[in-house]
């Protein structure tokens, strides 16, 4: 079952105890798979045609009515195309929009730069007190929309369409904010986003332990509000940190790290993702090589940060 | 209909509205008089006698709202609110002070009574409709209302927004345009010309009226029709005056956001008075 086959799920299984629940779409239901949900609630499903600002301004309009809708559109055009709307008709008047990113980072692959956002969550990281959010597998994404159907306030989560992938067991349970630790370590903590990171971070971690290198590896889930008890703990703990995202580090969790720990509790930190960049089209394999997003340059890194090269 | 008796009561409120926006902006010494001055009348009539509202409950469920989707004419509605009993007239002299609960441009957190934050131009319209599609479904029979000005609607966002509530046939929706003509940079002709704006509108599937935008009793006739729609959202172009009863003010290319000094202030307000 596709990430975004969970997500349509979910949403129909909230909106059966849940009337207030609503989809908002702009011309990519089919993209994002809520079809289902227009025909079990065709009242609360509602499509913009492709006008991202309507979108959110819609989605905010609803919201101040009570309704808890979640618009959809591709992650460049939520964040890129849409910022004002979000953050003034949303945010700043203290909604309860829930943005939906899709295909974040190198995962819009064959739709190439033009739809490539590398830079959604350093955008969205400047909006005070919104919840930004990447769930990495199936369980994790039906029980991080449950916990943002029941906060009030504006949420940015960024949704990876296709495929899916195992990483938490089904009784897991989540907290917005709290990350959690997949694997325990001393020597080097990778904290590690999303979809296409946290498993390369497991492969890496195992590259390390084969070399008498014992890595933790975290999942913060929440960008904002990072975890910030868990990753000073690891700091402390390990004294070496590795961040890995689908999104340039400038603005994006490398940087929400480093803000802490040079606040907080200076570590040293090496930084997997985006190096200032522009997108482009290629498999997602292709994109992963060419942008260094694999468990070969997490574990590099890791070495590096280590002084182990 | 408005009974004579009616009108002439509005057409007083809509004179203490102007005489309180002039003091608001007087007190402060500088602000956006002309376009505040241009809504005075929609106004009155919305919060004097149209709208369903308690000053006392100002969130009570199914009652009528507004978006003043150009929100840098709060003072106007700042002052008629007041009037209305949703806050102390004293407030009004806190206008833009720090901490007050009366901004610059609307905001549905600080203010009782406003239904929408605003001030980025092109925002509200959109949230109108989000706002008249989830009464719809909520069973709800109020009415959205919502004022847009004729500068703002260069914003592409309108257009947007036009085509959802025809598309969705938001009959519950009732837009104005604040037509008055002018820009922060010149004549909306000179700047960027809406040509035949009733046909834009029409064009995009919403009925549209016209009429004397600070002709109260013309302005009510036109809301009566739009409440005969059964299918489509209505688009009210009013045609109005940027800086509308203030000599200093009135019309002028400069009015969007000026220097109000006490003493000019006074005059004005001294001419208003003679009118009551």
């Amino acid at each position: 079952m596709d990430m975004r086959e969970i997500y349509c799920n979910t949403l129909m299984e909230e909106a059966k105890t849940n009337d207030k629940i609503m989809v908002v779409e702009a011309d990519l239901m089919r993209a994002t798979g809520t079809a289902a949900f227009k025909d079990a609630y065709p009242k609360r499903f509602v499509n913009v045609g492709i006008a991202e600002a309507n979108l959110i301004g819609v989605s905010a309009g609803l919201s101040n009515m009570g309704k808890i809708p979640f618009a959809a559109t591709f992650a460049c055009f939520a964040s890129r195309r849409a910022f004002d709307q979000f953050f003034l008709s949303a945010n700043y008047a203290k909604l309860n929009v829930k943005l939906v990113g899709t295909d974040p980072g190198v995962t819009a692959a064959f739709n190439g730069g033009t739809h490539m956002p590398f830079e959604d969550l350093a955008l969205m990281q400047t909006i005070p007190n919104l919840t930004i959010c990447e769930p990495c597998d199936a369980v994790s994404l039906k029980k991080t929309m449950k916990n943002l159907i029941n906060h009030y306030g504006s949420t940015y989560m960024r949704l990876q369409r296709k495929g899916s992938q195992s990483i938490y067991s089904s009784d897991e349970e989540f907290e917005i904010g709290k990350g959690k630790v997949l694997k325990d370590g001393n020597d080097v903590t990778i904290v590690a986003l999303g979809y296409v990171l946290v498993p390369e971070a497991l492969k890496a971690a195992k590259m390390l332990e084969k070399e008498g290198i014992s890595a933790a590896v975290i999942d913060p889930i929440c960008v904002k509000p990072l975890d910030k008890e868990l990753i000073l703990h690891y700091a402390s703990k390990t004294k070496h940190i590795v961040s890995a995202e689908n999104h340039q580090v400038g603005g994006g969790l490398g940087s929400a790290i480093s803000n802490l720990l040079a606040l907080e509790r200076p570590t040293k930190m090496r930084m997997v993702g985006i190096q200032d960049e522009f997108g482009q089209v290629g498999t997602l394999d292709f994109l992963k090589e060419y942008y260094k997003l694999t468990a070969d340059e997490i574990y590099k890194q890791a070495k590096a940060v280590l002084n182990k090269e | 209909m408005i009974t004579k008796t009616e009108l002439q009561k509005l057409n007083k409120e809509a004179n203490d509205i102007r005489i309180k926006t002039l003091e608001t902006i007087a007190h402060l010494g500088v602000g956006h008089v002309g376009g505040s001055l241009s809504v005075v009348e929609i106004l009155t009539l919305l919060y004097f006698k149209e709208m369903n509202i308690d000053p006392k409950n100002p969130k009570m469920i199914g009652r009528d709202l507004l978006v003043l989707s150009k929100g840098h004419s709060g003072p106007a509605l700042y002052s008629t609110l007041a009037l209305r009993g949703f806050f102390p007239l004293d407030w009004l002299k806190t206008l833009n002070k720090g901490g007050t609960n009366l901004p610059s441009h609307c905001d549905r957190t600080k203010t009782p009574g406003i239904d929408m934050t605003t001030g980025s131009l092109g925002q509200g319209l959109s949230a109108a409709c989000g706002m008249a599609l989830a009464c719809r479904i909520d069973n709800l029979d109020n009415y959205t209302f919502a004022i847009i000005g004729d500068g703002e609607t260069d914003e592409g966002q309108n257009w947007e927004a036009a085509m959802f509530a025809s598309q969705y046939k938001l009959n519950k929706l009732i837009a104005f345009t604040d037509y008055n003509k002018l820009q922060l940079d010149g004549t909306a002709e000179s700047v960027m010309d809406l040509g035949d704006i009733e046909g834009k509108w029409r064009t995009f599937g919403w009925n549209v009226y016209r009429c004397d935008g600070h002709d109260i009793a013309s302005i009510e006739s036109k809301i009566e029709l739009a409440k005969l729609s059964n299918n489509k959202p209505n688009m009210i172009i009013l045609d109005t005056v940027k800086g509308k009863g203030a000599a200093f003010a009135e019309n002028k290319l400069t009015n969007h956001n000026m220097v109000v000094s006490p003493e000019t202030a006074t005059e004005a307000i001294d001419e208003l008075k003679k009118e009551l």
